[in-house]
């Protein structure tokens, strides 16, 4: 398959497009978890519950589809190859969970990915919306559309006190999970990532790297989330997460204009290195290329490098994830041989943007 | 980097812990760190097990409690109706069994949510339009009357006419209701 052709399938919508704030807020994300009344959660359910539960999703589908976000596909977890499951996990689609210890899994897909919804994972029902750039608001719309769509086919566990009733009591109340990625070199090249992050954290709320194993984040990407689901509106909870998320924006600004006063050649160096590396490396483990990109991505943030498109980082971070490096060769590879794989791909992905250019 | 652990294999896992504020890196390798058991820490989608964690966080509760049960208090074990599910189970598991869960447990429930939630226990967000047509039609008019005596202490008059008539059909709407008023 030639690159091309196989970017087109691979990209999801919030990877290449750009949104407000994109330089910083890669995405943002807002889940809502939901179950149906009538059957017990997926922890108790029996095999013969948990296909009438798929069941009655595909009869929604078929008798009230809602098409605002685009046609909706359902996927069985049972049907889908492992390969192709790992992808989907990469991409942010579904959750590891729902892959492996989910058999009577499923996922309603829109064609541009931007919404998903997930069956019979810890809850019934969690619809996800992911958009590109800060847009949480949007999302949280779009998810309280969906959901309106599904509680009016749907006799939803809800009680007035608990408010939506959730598998597991750290989700109960309004079942929501806002979330936003966001790339944090500045503050991780001041160093002051350090001090800020104990500080999110007395405000209920959560941070996390994502990508790679540690708290330590592979590409300085970080995932800011709402911890609290219980006790507060989603508008409240969507207003406290935006409050932090555009502070730090500011944060990270200033620290970039700080570096680029005081060390602005080092950080021109560190950033065209970063992209020797990328352009001619012949092995590359994920690490490096993690670090690498998003110094590039750095770079054109700030104006170092101008022939790149800025969603370079967004895409490649997802694609040189083992999954997607195996689906594109067409199969299973070993360790070292992902690294030579990740490196071409990379190499190839570079070269396709100055060929674009060329032809300008 | 070798394991700080063993000081023998390659470290295969760093990762850095925040413990109140302070900052501890962490070199090990897979052996060790298995060993342990500091691997949980970053699988699911919570970033750690939470429910090993949650269950850690309810268990605490007997403990507290035992001091102030009589010498007469028989230990009863709470099951769901529903699904059968006990209260242990629950503990165990950290997930309930069903929806009604929620109704059987909820005695032992609300100090969990409120320490889970920062001393929430009660919802506060959207209500579900289909089924929740009355307990909707009573936040609405509870906004309502907020809006109005907003309206009233900043004397935008007109504005607290329009919200006391839209009150009122409000109000006639509950009334004909079958779940109705309170």
């Amino acid at each position: 398959m030639s690159l091309e052709r196989f970017l087109n399938q691979a990209v999801s919508s919030w990877m290449c497009a750009e949104g407000p704030d994109s330089d910083i807020v890669l995405s943002s994300r807002i889940r809502l978890a939901r179950n149906f009344y009538e059957y017990p959660f997926p922890t108790l359910f029996s095999h013969e519950e948990a296909k009438k539960i798929i069941l009655e999703m595909e009869e929604i589908l078929k008798i009230s589809p809602f098409q605002k976000f685009g046609q909706m596909e359902l996927l069985k977890i049972d049907e889908i190859q492992p390969l192709q499951k790992r992808v989907l996990v990469e991409k942010h689609l579904i959750s590891p969970h729902l892959a492996e210890d989910s058999p009577y899994g499923a996922i309603l897909l829109t064609e541009n990915e931007e919404v998903s919804i997930m069956i019979n994972e810890e809850d019934h029902i969690r619809i996800q919306c992911l958009f590109p750039g800060l847009q949480l608001s949007e999302a949280l719309d779009a998810a309280n559309e969906i959901d309106d769509w599904l509680e009016s086919n749907i006799q939803y566990a809800f009680d007035e006190k608990h408010g939506y009733l959730t598998s597991c009591p750290t989700n109960v109340g309004t079942g929501l999970r806002a979330s936003v990625m966001m790339h944090l070199p500045g503050l991780m090249l001041t160093q002051q990532i350090n001090r800020i992050i104990p500080a999110i954290h007395q405000l209920g709320l959560v941070v996390r790297g994502i990508y790679g194993e540690g708290s330590e984040a592979l590409g300085n990407i970080f995932q800011i989330s709402n911890q609290i689901t219980l006790g507060k509106s989603e508008e409240d909870i969507g207003r406290d997460l935006m409050g932090v998320v555009s502070q730090l924006i500011s944060q990270e600004r200033s620290a970039r204009e700080a570096l680029r006063k005081t060390s602005n050649i080092q950080l021109e160096d560190r950033v065209f290195r970063s992209l020797g590396v990328l352009s001619n490396s012949r092995i590359i483990e994920s690490k490096e290329a993690a670090k690498c990109l998003s110094d590039v991505r750095l770079g054109i943030d700030m104006g170092y490098i101008n022939d790149m498109p800025k969603t370079i980082l967004n895409e490649l971070m997802i694609l040189t994830q083992p999954g997607f490096l195996q689906q594109y060769a067409g199969g299973p590879l070993r360790p070292h041989e992902r690294d030579i794989r990740r490196a071409a791909l990379i190499r190839e992905r570079l070269n396709l943007e100055k060929e674009k250019i060329g032809e300008e | 980097m070798i394991c700080q652990e063993c000081n023998q294999r390659p470290a295969a896992l760093h990762f850095t812990k925040f413990i109140n504020g302070e900052k501890t890196e962490v070199h090990l390798c897979e052996k060790c760190a298995q060993e342990k058991g500091e691997m949980f820490i970053f699988n699911g989608e919570s970033g750690f097990a939470f429910n090993n964690l949650l269950a850690g966080l309810l268990n605490i509760d007997p403990s507290f409690k035992k001091p102030s049960q009589s010498p007469f208090h028989q230990e009863e074990v709470l099951q769901c109706d529903h699904c059968s599910m006990t209260f242990p189970q629950f503990l165990k598991v950290g997930r309930f069994g069903c929806a009604y869960c929620y109704e059987t447990f909820k005695e032992q429930l609300k100090p969990v949510l409120g320490r889970l939630h920062s001393g929430n226990w009660a919802h506060n967000g959207k209500i579900p339009k289909r089924i929740g047509s009355g307990i909707y039609l009573r936040k609405q008019l509870d906004e309502l009357k907020n809006a109005l005596r907003d309206s009233i202490i900043s004397e935008e008059f007109e504005r607290a006419a329009e919200i006391r008539d839209k009150i009122r059909n409000l109000e006639k709407q509950l009334a004909s209701s079958p779940e109705g008023g309170e």
